[in-house]
C-alpha cells in the first residue's frame, strides 16, 4: 500500500510539476509560487487542497493519487475468486504433493492407481477450502460494504451545502461536516467547532481503549470565528507528513494565498474511527482516507495461525518425507538389482506396449516415481482433513460450553479461529490488556478518610456485592436501606433512590460500535432490553454513602445553618471542604442525558429554597472563622476519634477499625455516640430534612451526566454527589455547586493545573463566592501530595500535634487501601492569600507567555503553588476487579504461565490493579524503569539484572536443600521476594530502539510478572512479537479494546472480551469471551484437553500411516520392487477414509483423560501442553518405531503363515488389512481413556464397517475394478478358520510390547497426569482431599507459595483473620517493625502454622511486618547497598527536576511509602 | 464454522428481542460430561490380563501345532535334462517327457492334493499382475488395453485370452501313477473342482456362441501357447476355454515369487479310497514350462490337509510364542509389583 501510494505521488509530482510550469505564467495567484513548489518534497509531504471548487484543477490532480475512503479489507473479487484462490492454496505443500502425485500419475509406466482415485482427495481437500474462504472473504466484505455505506455530511461544492454522502465517496480535500455522536470517517483536519473554545470532545475507545473524552482544537486561527464555518471561502493548501501510524504524531502547516503558514499537529486532527462527544457541529477537512488513515494503517492485516503442533507436525511430515525418500530409493535400486540379475527376459518381466524392456536403471528411475505415488499415504494427508474436522468439533464443544457463558450479556464464548485450539493448552506467555480486561473498567468510589476519620462505605461495598440481586428485586434495596439507615431511613436524601429507579444509561463511557450510526441503536438496545448492562453503570454513579460520614456532613450542613455554638467546626469545614475539592478539583464536563447530550455551562434555575444566599453567606463567613480558631475544636474531635479508633496500637487500631465496620454490632457504641450526637442536635433535624427534600424535589429536575478525563474523576464527582454535593455546570470560567443545603454555588476558576504524570496531581485555583478567598484545591498521589504537606515538624501547638496526628492516621489508611487495590488520591487545600495569588498569577502569566520552555516553567510554577498544603483527607476509588480474576491469576500462575500486563493507561493504576489481582504480591520486589535514554536504559538494565541474579544464586543453592530436609523445615526460611517489573512505553521504545532487547527479556524471564504501562497499540504488539520471537514462548494476548488489536494479533492465540468496547477487539480475535476468568477453564481444561487430543491424534495419524503404509513396502521385498500391492485399491484408500477415520475423530473430539474438576483443582496439570509432553520429538520417533515394529509383525505372520502355499495376491492382502485394521484400532483403543457411547459405537462401528464394506464389494464387483479384481476374496477368507486365528493372534503380538509399556507406566508410573486420572475414580470428597494434598505438596515444594486466591473485596475478612490468629498479638507486631532482624524470627516463629495451607492471616501479616519495615528503613532500600551512585533521599522525580526529560544520572527511588518499591526512574 | 457467525449477528441488535438465549444447552454430550467408561490399567487388570493371553495362546498354539503336524506332505524336484532342452526357447516344440520315482513311506490319509510349485516366479511382478482384461474372461469383448502388449499381433487379431498372465501359462502335464505289486496303476486324478467355485461360474465365462471354436473365431492364442484356449481340455466342455480349471488357478496370481498351485485332486477311487497308500510312486511329467530363464526351479507337491490349512506349522509356533512371552511378562510385572510395594513402606509416595 505505502509504496503504491509514493510511486502514485511521484507520478503526481511529475505531473505536478508539468502543470506548474504551465499554470505558473498564468499566475493562478491561489497557488503557491515556484519558489515554495521547489522546497515541497513531495515523498515527504501530502500536499491537500479543498475541495470547494476554489483549486479545482490541483484538487482533481491530487484526489486522484490518494486513495479515496473505501476500505476494502476482502482478499478477492468475483473474478479473482478462482484463480486467487487456488494459487494461495497451491502454496501449501501438502496441495503441491498432491498435484505432483497426480501429474506422476498420469504417466502410464508409473501409474499405480486410476487417475481418477488420485484425484479424489485433491479436489476434495481444494473444494473445501475454496468453500471455507469463500464464506470467509464474503462476510468481509458485507462488513466492509457496511462500514462504506454509512452515511455523513460532505460538503458539496456545487450545491453549497453540506450533502450526506456514503463513507466511501469522502475524498481528500472533503469538507466533513460531524455531528454530536457521530463516528469519524477518515482522519479530519478540525477546522470548526460549535464549542466556543474551538474544543471537539473525541471519545477514542475504538482506537485505544480508552474511554475517557480527548480535547481536540481547531487550528489556530479558525477558532476566533463565531459564524459557522464556510468551506467555499477556505482557500489554503495543507501540506503534512505523508500517511503513516503513529497515532500521536502529526504535523503539518497550512498556507494561505499570501503564504502566511499556519501550524497544526496532532491536536488538530480528527481521527477515524472516533466518536464525537459533546461538541454539536464539528467540521474539517479530510486529510487521509480510507486504507491510508492512521487507524487503518494501525491495523495490521490477520496473520495466518497455525499453531504449535502444525508447526511441529509440518516439521514432523519432512521427516516422513525423509522417511519416503529413503523407502523409495531402497524400491527403486532393489528393482533395478533385481531387474538387472536376468540374463533375459523372464516371462513374468512386461514389456512396454510396444514390445520394448526398460533398461534396469530406467526401470529403477521409473519404480522411485511409482513408489512415491504407492506410498503416498505416508505423508498423512488426511491428517490435514481430519485436523480441521476435530479442531471443529472442538470448537463446537469449547462454545457450547456452558461455563464460558456469559448470562448478564447473553453470549458464549465466539470462537473465531477454528485451527488454533489446542494452542491453548500450551501457553507459556499471557499478555493482558488491564483496563476492561482484568477490570470491569467502572471506577468505584470505594472507601474515603477525612480529616483523618476512616469511613468504610460499608453500605456500598455492600451494595456492590449485591447489585445483581438488586436489580432483581428493587425491595431488597429497600430492606438494606432499612437496615443500614435505621435512625433516618424515611428522609433519606434521594439522590440515588431515586436514581436506581430510573432506567440509567452509562454516560461516561458511553461505549460505541466502530461505526457511529450503529451508536444510537445500540444505546437504544441497552436502554430498552438489556436493563442488566445498563444497571452496571449505576455501580459507577451510584454511591451509597456512608451512614456516619452522611451524619456528619448533615450536622455539618445543620450546624453551619443553625449556628450552633457547640459543634465541631474543624470537622464541619473539613467535610465540607472534602467534598467541594471532589466536586470541583477536576475536568468533569457536564451534560444532560438528554439526547442529543448538551453540555450544561450555565446552572439550572433553582427554585427558591428556605435558605437565601445571604445566609449562606454567613455560613461560609462563621466556618472561615471556625477555621482560624481550630484549637477550639480539639476535644470534641478527640472523642470522635474514640468512637473509630478504640485502640491505640496499629495493629489493634486498623483491626477494631474494620471490625467495627463489619459488623454492626461492635458499631453500636459509636451508633450509641453518634445518636447522642445527633440528640444534641435534635433541635435542627427538623430544618435539615427540609433542606434535603427541597433539594432532592426542587432543584435536581434533570439527570446530569459527567464526562471526564479519566473515570476517576467522574467516580468522585458522583461520590460528592452522594453526599449531596452536586456539581452542576462547568465552564472554563465558572464551576457551580450544589451543597446540600440546595444552594448554587459559583466559584471562579481562576486556574487549572492540570494533571501531568511528572506532578502526580492536579489543582484547582478557585475564588470562592462567598468568602472570597483564593482557594487551591489539590488531588493526586498519596506519595507527592504527602510530602507536600505543610511541615509539621514541631509539633508543639495543638493544630501542630493534631494535623501531625491526621497525617498519619491517613498515611495509615492509605497504605490500607492500597494493600486492597485501591486507587489513592490525597485531597489537599491551601489558601492563599490575595497578595501570595497575585505574586504567583504573574508568574504564571509569564510563564503562559514565555516561548522558550514554556512547559518547564508551566510545571515550576505549579510546583511552586503547590507547596504547604492542608490534608483534607483520602479518597479509595476501585477500578473494580471483573469476578475471579485474582483466583484466574493465581491458577494461571501455578499452571507455569507467566502473566504480563501491557496497558495504556498510567503506571500507578497499572501497579495498583497488579497488586490487586495478585500478579504482583506484596512482598515482591518491583523494579520500575523509566527513562528515555539508550545508555541510562541499559545500564540500568545492567544493574537490575546484576541484583536479580544475586537474588537467585542465593537462592539456587536453597533450592537444592529444599529437596532433601523435610517441609516443616523448609517453610522456615524465609520465602525470597520474587520480582516484578515496571517499565513504560518511552523506555519500551528505547529498549526497541536501542537494541537492549536481549537484556530486557533476559531480565523479564526472572521476573514474576511484568508491566507495560503507557504503551501505544503498536508498542504492546512488538512486545507480544519480541517475546514470542526471541523467546520463541507461546503467547496469548488477551484484550478488549481496539488499542489491543495489533497485540491480539501479534500473538499466538489473540483472546478478545466481548461486550465492553465496540467489536474491534472481538472481530481480530481468535477467541471471544465475556470475561477475564473464563480464561482459566478456557486454557486449564479446553486448552488440556484439545492438545492432549489433538497431539494424541496427530501422533495416532503419523503411527496408523506408517504402519499402514510400511506393509506396502515389506512386500516390495516379495515381488521383486515392482510396486505391486496386495491390497485392493478402493479397500486401501476406504482404510483411510471411512474404516480408521471415524475413531481418531471421536477421540480427538472426545476424549477426556483428565476430568475437568481435576484440571480446574490442579493447574499444574496444564504443564503437560506446555511442555509438549505428548507430541515431541522423541515421542515422535517411539511411535515410528513402534509403527515399524506393529508394521513388521502385520506383514511377516501372515506371510510366514503362507508362505510357499497357493495364496494368491489379495487373498494374502485381505487378511494384512484385517490384521492391520484391528491392530490400529486396537492401538487407539488403548489410548482412549474415556469410552462413552459415541467411542464404542465408531470403534465397533469401524470394524463391522469394513466387513460389510469388504463382503459387498468383493461379492458384487467383478470386473468393475479392471485390470484386477478382488473378487470374493473376502467370502473365501472368512471361510477358513486360519483367517481368524491370524487375525487373533496377530494384533495381540503387534501390541504386546505398547501394552507392556503401558501397563507398567499405570501401575508404577508416578506422573501427575497419571495421578490425577486415578483422582477421577474416586468419591467427590476423596478426590478433594486428595488433590489438596498434592498441590500442598508441590507448594511446600515449589519456591514461591502461591497466594491462596483472596479477593480484594473481603479485605475486611482479611482483617478478621489477622485478629483472630494468635501469632498476631501486638507484641509480635511492634517488635517486627521496630527491628529488623526479628521480622524473620518471627516469620519462623509462624511459619509451622504455614506448613499445610498458608494461612491469609499468616500471609497478610507478613506482608504488613514488611510494608512496616520499609516504611520505618525507607532510607535503606534494597539498591543502597549495592549502588553508592544511589541518593538515599525519597524524592519525586518531578520535585528535584524541572526539566525530567534531561539525563539527570541514576535514581533509585522508594517510589511509595508503603511498599517495597524500587522504583528506577529517570 | 457455525460459531463464527454470531459476531456479525452482533451488528443486527434490533433482533436480539426476537433471538432466544444463547445461552447453550446443559446436556452432558455439549458439557462433555457423556457417562464414560475410564479404563485403568491398575496392577489386577493387567495381570489378569497378561495372564489370560497367556493362558489363551499357549493352548491354541499346542493345539495347532498338533494338527499340523498329522499334514503328510512330499515335494518332488522335476527333470533336469528337459529343463536344459527348455532353455532355448527354439526347442519350444520339441516335446519333452520325463518321469520322476519317488516313494511314500506312509500312507497319505484323506483327500490328497497335487500341486505343481515354481520357484522365484514373480508372478506378483506390478506390471504382470495387471496384465490381462477380466471384461475378456466373462466373455465380453471389451477394452483390454491393460494387456499390452500381448492384446492384438501385428496383424490385428486379438489374442484370446490377452496379456502377460495367460500367455505365460503354466502347460506341464503330470501324471501320477502307483507301482503297486510291480504293477503300474495310474492314479485318478481330478482336474476339476480345484478352482473356486465363484471363479468357475462367475468370474470365467466363454463368449456366447454355438460351439467354442466358433465363439474363439478371429482370434488367436498366446504366443507362448502351442494349442488354442477352446482346446484346453477337449474332453471336457465344462472345462474347456475361459473356465479351465488350470487356466483359472493360473490366473489366480500368486502372492509371492514361490508358489504352489493346485493341479489336481487324487479321485478316492478303488485303492485310493482313503488317499494314497504308501509305496513307489511315478511321476510323468510333460515338460513344457521352461524355468530356467529366471533361474527358477519347478515341484511337484502333494499333500493332504487339515482344518488348519496345509503343513505350515508357523501359526502354532507364532501363538505358543506369543502365550510364553505374555506369561513371562506378567510374571516380570508381579516380580516389579511385589519388590516395589515393600519398597513403598520406606517412601511415603
Amino acid at each position: 500500500m505505502a509504496l503504491s501510494v509514493d510511486s502514485a505521488l511521484y507520478r503526481w509530482q511529475r505531473l505536478g510539476a508539468i502543470s506548474l510550469s504551465q499554470t505558473v505564467p498564468e499566475s493562478t495567484p491561489l497557488l503557491f509560487s515556484a519558489r515554495d513548489k521547489s522546497k515541497v518534497n513531495f515523498n515527504k509531504w501530502r500536499v491537500v487542497f479543498p475541495n470547494n471548487g476554489r483549486q479545482q484543477r490541483d484538487w482533481d490532480q491530487a484526489s486522484r493519487f490518494y486513495s479515496g475512503n473505501k476500505i476494502q479489507t476482502t482478499k478477492y473479487t468475483w473474478f479473482t475468486f478462482l484463480p486467487k484462490n487456488l494459487f494461495e492454496q497451491f502454496h501449501r505443500l501438502a496441495n503441491l504433493y498432491f498435484l505432483f502425485l497426480l501429474v506422476v500419475n498420469w504417466f502410464p509406466q508409473i501409474e499405480v492407481f486410476h487417475r481418477e482415485i488420485t484425484m479424489l482427495p485433491l479436489i476434495l481437500v481444494l473444494l473445501a477450502s475454496l468453500i471455507k474462504d469463500a464464506i470467509e472473504n464474503y462476510r468481509k466484505y458485507r462488513f466492509d460494504k457496511m462500514i462504506n455505506s454509512s452515511k455523513t455530511k460532505v460538503y458539496d461544492k456545487k450545491d453549497r451545502a453540506y450533502v450526506e454522502k456514503c463513507w466511501k465517496d469522502v475524498q481528500v480535500g472533503d469538507f466533513v461536516q460531524l455531528q454530536c455522536n457521530e463516528t469519524i470517517p477518515a482522519d479530519i483536519l478540525l477546522l470548526y467547532s460549535s464549542d466556543q473554545n474551538g474544543i471537539c470532545h473525541l471519545e477514542t475507545a475504538n482506537l485505544d481503549g480508552e474511554t475517557n473524552l480527548k480535547q481536540r482544537r481547531v487550528v489556530m486561527g479558525f477558532s476566533g470565528q463565531n459564524t459557522l464555518f464556510e468551506p467555499e471561502f477556505f482557500q489554503n493548501t495543507i501540506i503534512c507528513e505523508m500517511p503513516n501510524n503513529d497515532l500521536n504524531k502529526f504535523k503539518g502547516y497550512m498556507e494561505k494565498p499570501n503564504n502566511e503558514r499556519i501550524g497544526f499537529n496532532i491536536e488538530n486532527l480528527l481521527l477515524r474511527g472516533c466518536t464525537i462527544r459533546n461538541t454539536e457541529v464539528a467540521v474539517g477537512i479530510v486529510i487521509y482516507a480510507g486504507h491510508e488513515t492512521k487507524a487503518m494503517l494501525n491495523n495490521n492485516g490477520p496473520r495466518y495461525k497455525r499453531s504449535k503442533i502444525e508447526r511441529r507436525m509440518n516439521m514432523d511430515i519432512f521427516l516422513c518425507v525423509g522417511l519416503l525418500f529413503a523407502m523409495c530409493l531402497v524400491g527403486a535400486i532393489g528393482h533395478g538389482v533385481w531387474a538387472g540379475s536376468f540374463s533375459e527376459h523372464p516371462p513374468y518381466d512386461v514389456p512396454d506396449e510396444n514390445g520394448n524392456f526398460l533398461s534396469p536403471v530406467l526401470a529403477g528411475f521409473y519404480l522411485f516415481l511409482t513408489m512415491i505415488i504407492l506410498l503416498q499415504v505416508l505423508i498423512p494427508i488426511s491428517l490435514y482433513v481430519s485436523i480441521e474436522l476435530v479442531k471443529l468439533g472442538q470448537v463446537f464443544l469449547i462454545h457450547n460450553d456452558i461455563d464460558l457463558y456469559d448470562e448478564e450479556a447473553d453470549l458464549p464464548i465466539q470462537c473465531r479461529a477454528l485451527n488454533i485450539t489446542e494452542d491453548l493448552g500450551q501457553i507459556q506467555y499471557i499478555f493482558s490488556d488491564k483496563t476492561g480486561t482484568l477490570t470491569e473498567n467502572k471506577m468505584v468510589f470505594r472507601r474515603c478518610t477525612v480529616d483523618g476519620h476512616e469511613f468504610s462505605h460499608q453500605e456500598n461495598a455492600k451494595r456492590l456485592e449485591t447489585h445483581k440481586e438488586l436489580d432483581l428485586d428493587d425491595a431488597d434495596f429497600a430492606k438494606l436501606q432499612h437496615f443500614t439507615l435505621p435512625s433516618m431511613n424515611i428522609e433519606r436524601p434521594g439522590t440515588y433512590n431515586q436514581r436506581t429507579m430510573r432506567p440509567l444509561r452509562r454516560c461516561q463511557s458511553a461505549r460505541a460500535h466502530f461505526q457511529g450510526h450503529t451508536r444510537n441503536r445500540s444505546l437504544g438496545r441497552r436502554d430498552s432490553n438489556r436493563s442488566q448492562v445498563a444497571f452496571s453503570s449505576t455501580i459507577e454513579k451510584d454511591v451509597t454513602p456512608d451512614s456516619r460520614l452522611l451524619r456528619r456532613v448533615r450536622e455539618a450542613a445543620l450546624q453551619t445553618e443553625n449556628l450552633s455554638p457547640f459543634i465541631h467546626m474543624q470537622t464541619a469545614t473539613s467535610l465540607t471542604d472534602f467534598f467541594l475539592a471532589l466536586a470541583i478539583c477536576n475536568t468533569v464536563v457536564v451534560s444532560t442525558a438528554t439526547e442529543p447530550r448538551q453540555r450544561v455551562t450555565v446552572p439550572p434555575p433553582i427554585k427558591p429554597s428556605g435558605i437565601t444566599l445571604e445566609k449562606i453567606h454567613q455560613i461560609f463567613h462563621r466556618l472561615k472563622l471556625a477555621s482560624l480558631s481550630q484549637s477550639f475544636s480539639s476535644s470534641q474531635s478527640s472523642s470522635e476519634l474514640g468512637a473509630s479508633f478504640s485502640a491505640k496500637n496499629t495493629g489493634e487500631h486498623l483491626a477494631a477499625l474494620d471490625c467495627c465496620d463489619e459488623d454492626n454490632d461492635c458499631c453500636d457504641s459509636s451508633r450509641g455516640a453518634g445518636l447522642q450526637d445527633k440528640g444534641s442536635t435534635d433541635i435542627g433535624s427538623a430544618s435539615l430534612d427540609e433542606v434535603f427534600k427541597s433539594v432532592t424535589h426542587g432543584s435536581l429536575p434533570t439527570d446530569f451526566c459527567y464526562e471526564a478525563e479519566s473515570p476517576d474523576e467522574a467516580a468522585l464527582v458522583y461520590a460528592a454527589q452522594a453526599y449531596s454535593f452536586t456539581l452542576v455546570s462547568r465552564t472554563p470560567e465558572q464551576v457551580t455547586v450544589q451543597l446540600p443545603q440546595g444552594t448554587l454555588l459559583t466559584f471562579d476558576i481562576l486556574y487549572t493545573l492540570g494533571f501531568d504524570s511528572v506532578r502526580k496531581r492536579m489543582s484547582v485555583v478557585v475564588r470562592h463566592p462567598l468568602t472570597k478567598e483564593v482557594i487551591v484545591y489539590t488531588k493526586g498521589a498519596d506519595s507527592v501530595i504527602m510530602d507536600l504537606l505543610e511541615d509539621s515538624g514541631k509539633a508543639d501547638t495543638y493544630t501542630e500535634r493534631r494535623r501531625k496526628r491526621i497525617k498519619d492516621r491517613t498515611q495509615k489508611h492509605l497504605d490500607y487501601y492500597a494493600r486492597d487495590g485501591l486507587r489513592t488520591l490525597c485531597i489537599a487545600k491551601k489558601v492563599l492569600n490575595e497578595d501570595d495569588f497575585q505574586k504567583w498569577a504573574n508568574f504564571r502569566r509569564e510563564a503562559e507567555a514565555a516561548i522558550d520552555n514554556r512547559e518547564d516553567l508551566l510545571m515550576e510554577t505549579a510546583q511552586h503553588l503547590e507547596t504547604k498544603l492542608t490534608l483534607l483527607g483520602a479518597t479509595g476509588i476501585e477500578d473494580r476487579l471483573q469476578d475471579g480474576v485474582p483466583d484466574t491469576i493465581a491458577a494461571l500462575r501455578e499452571a507455569g504461565i507467566q502473566i504480563w500486563v501491557l496497558t495504556g493507561d498510567k503506571q500507578e493504576t497499572a501497579v495498583n490493579i497488579a497488586y490487586s489481582c495478585k500478579l504482583l504480591n506484596q512482598r515482591d520486589t518491583v523494579f520500575t524503569i523509566n527513562t528515555e535514554n539508550k545508555e541510562t536504559c541499559e545500564s540500568l538494565l545492567n544493574l537490575t539484572l546484576e541484583e536479580v541474579r544475586k537474588n537467585y544464586e542465593v537462592e539456587k543453592p536453597r533450592r537444592k536443600f529444599f529437596d532433601f530436609i523435610p517441609a516443616s523445615l523448609s517453610a522456615s526460611e524465609v520465602p525470597s521476594p520474587e520480582f516484578g517489573l515496571v517499565i513504560d512505553g518511552r523506555t519500551l521504545s528505547v529498549i526497541f530502539q536501542g537494541g537492549l532487547e536481549e537484556k530486557f527479556l533476559e531480565l523479564t524471564r526472572h521476573c514474576r510478572s511484568v508491566l507495560c504501562c503507557r504503551s501505544t497499540p503498536l508498542q504492546k504488539s512488538m512486545v507480544v512479537k519480541l517475546v514470542r520471537r526471541q523467546l520463541k514462548v507461546m503467547t496469548l494476548s488477551i484484550g478488549d479494546g481496539a488499542n489491543d488489536v495489533s497485540m491480539i494479533q501479534a500473538a499466538d492465540v489473540g483472546i478478545g472480551i466481548s461486550g465492553q468496547e465496540g467489536m474491534q477487539a472481538v472481530m481480530a480475535s481468535d477467541f471471544a469471551v465475556s470475561r477475564f476468568k473464563h480464561l482459566k477453564k478456557l486454557l486449564l481444561v479446553h486448552g488440556h484437553w484439545c492438545y492432549t487430543r489433538l497431539a494424541k491424534m496427530v501422533i495416532y495419524f503419523f503411527y496408523k500411516n506408517v504402519s499402514y503404509v510400511n506393509l506396502l513396502f515389506w512386500y516390495q521385498f516379495f515381488c521383486g520392487f515392482s510396486g505391486n500391492t496386495m491390497i485392493d485399491y478402493w479397500q486401501m484408500i476406504f482404510f483411510n477414509l471411512f474404516f480408521t477415520s471415524m475413531p481418531p475423530l471421536v477421540f480427538g473430539i472426545l476424549d477426556r483423560d483428565v476430568s475437568a474438576e481435576t484440571l480446574l483443582g490442579l493447574p499444574e496439570l496444564y504443564k503437560n501442553g506446555q511442555n509438549s509432553e505428548i507430541y515431541k520429538l522423541s515421542t515422535f520417533i517411539i511411535t515410528m518405531l513402534d509403527a515399524f515394529y506393529q508394521s513388521l509383525i502385520c506383514f511377516f505372520v501372515p506371510y510366514l503363515m503362507y508362505k510357499d502355499s497357493d495364496i494368491d495376491v489379495f487373498s494374502f492382502g485381505n487378511p494384512i488389512n484385517t490384521i492391520s485394521l484391528l491392530t490400529i484400532l486396537l492401538h487407539q483403543a488403548l489410548e482412549m481413556k474415556t469410552w462413552t457411547l459415541f467411542h464404542w459405537i465408531t470403534m465397533i462401528g469401524s470394524v463391522v464397517i469394513y466387513f460389510i464394506f469388504s463382503l459387498i464389494y468383493n461379492a458384487a464387483c467383478v470386473v468393475c475394478n479392471p485390470p484386477t479384481s478382488p473378487y470374493w476374496i473376502m467370502e473365501k477368507q472368512l471361510s477358513e478358520p486360519t483367517f481368524y486365528l491370524l487375525c487373533l493372534i496377530t494384533p495381540v503380538i503387534a501390541l504386546l510390547p505398547r501394552f507392556f509399556i503401558f501397563a507398567l507406566r499405570g501401575t508404577f508410573g508416578t506422573s501427575l497426569i497419571l495421578k490425577a486420572q486415578q483422582l477421577d475414580k474416586l468419591s467427590k470428597e476423596q478426590q478433594d482431599l486428595e488433590i489438596q494434598k498434592l498441590r500442598s505438596r508441590k507448594q511446600t515444594t515449589s519456591d514461591a507459595p502461591v497466594a491462596s486466591p483472596a479477593s480484594n473485596d473481603d479485605l475486611d475478612q482479611n482483617i478478621s483473620h489477622l485478629c483472630l490468629s494468635p501469632f498476631l498479638h501486638p507484641a509480635a507486631a511492634t517488635v517486627s517493625h521496630r527491628d529488623t532482624e526479628s521480622q524473620g524470627l518471627s516469620t519462623s516463629e509462624v511459619n509451622p502454622l504455614k506448613k499445610w495451607t498458608p494461612e491469609e492471616g499468616y500471609y497478610f501479616f507478613n506482608r504488613w511486618a514488611e510494608e512496616e519495615y520499609t516504611a520505618t528503613e525507607s532510607s535503606a532500600g534494597p539498591f543502597t547497598g549495592h549502588c553508592p551512585l544511589v541518593p538515599s533521599r525519597v524524592t519525586s522525580p518531578g520535585q528535584d527536576s524541572g526539566k525530567p526529560t534531561k539525563y539527570k544520572g541514576e535514581k533509585f527511588n522508594h517510589g511509595s511509602h508503603r511498599r517495597s518499591v524500587s522504583a528506577v526512574t529517570l | 464454522m457455525l460459531v463464527s457467525w454470531s459476531a456479525s449477528e452482533g451488528f443486527a441488535p434490533q433482533e436480539a428481542e426476537a433471538r432466544p438465549s444463547r445461552c447453550p444447552d446443559n446436556s452432558a454430550f455439549k458439557q462433555q460430561r457423556l457417562p464414560a467408561w475410564k479404563p485403568q490399567l491398575t496392577i489386577a487388570t493387567v495381570l489378569s490380563t497378561f495372564f489370560l493371553t497367556g493362558a489363551f495362546c499357549l493352548s491354541v498354539g499346542i493345539c495347532l501345532i498338533l494338527s499340523a503336524n498329522s499334514v503328510r506332505e512330499i515335494q518332488v524336484y522335476k527333470c533336469s535334462d528337459c529343463s536344459k532342452l527348455r532353455e532355448n526357447s527354439y526347442n519350444w516344440n520339441i516335446e519333452c517327457l520325463c518321469s520322476v520315482d519317488f516313494k511314500l513311506k506312509e500312507d497319505m490319509l484323506g483327500d490328497v492334493f497335487m500341486y505343481y510349485g515354481l520357484q522365484n516366479f514373480y508372478q506378483n511382478h506390478r506390471r504382470y499382475v495387471i496384465s490381462r482384461s477380466d471384461a475378456q474372461l466373462l466373455g465380453r469383448d471389451v477394452n483390454r488395453s491393460y494387456c499390452a502388449p500381448f492384446t492384438t499381433y501385428n496383424n490385428g487379431t486379438p489374442m484370446a485370452p490377452c496379456g502377460a498372465i495367460a500367455n505365460s501359462m503354466f502347460n506341464d502335464t503330470i501324471d501320477l501313477f502307483y507301482n503297486f505289486n510291480s504293477s503300474v496303476i495310474q492314479v485318478p486324478l481330478l482336474k476339476t473342482g480345484n478352482s473356486w467355485w465363484t471363479d468357475k461360474n462367475v468370474k470365467f465365462r466363454n463368449p456366447q456362441s454355438h460351439n467354442l471354436s466358433s465363439a474363439f473365431a478371429g482370434t488367436a492364442r498366446p504366443p507362448y501357447w502351442q494349442k488354442p484356449v477352446y482346446l484346453l481340455d477337449e474332453e471336457d466342455e465344462r472345462n474347456n476355454g475361459y473356465i479351465n480349471d488350470d487356466f483359472i488357478i493360473w490366473m489366480r496370481v500368486s502372492a509371492f515369487a514361490t508358489f504352489r498351485n493346485l493341479y489336481r485332486r487324487i479321485s478316492r477311487k478303488r485303492h485310493f479310497a482313503d488317499g494314497l497308500p504308501a509305496g513307489n510312486y511315478t511321476f510323468h511329467i510333460s515338460y513344457n514350462f521352461p524355468v530356467t530363464k529366471f533361474k527358477g526351479k519347478k515341484y511337484v507337491i502333494l499333500s493332504t490337509m487339515v482344518w488348519s490349512g496345509g503343513s505350515n506349522p508357523f501359526l502354532g509356533i507364532a501363538y505358543v510364542v506369543c502365550g510364553a512371552a505374555a506369561t513371562l511378562t506378567g510374571f516380570i510385572i508381579t516380580a516389579i509389583h511385589l519388590k516395589l510395594r515393600k519398597k513403598k513402606t520406606y517412601f511415603q509416595k
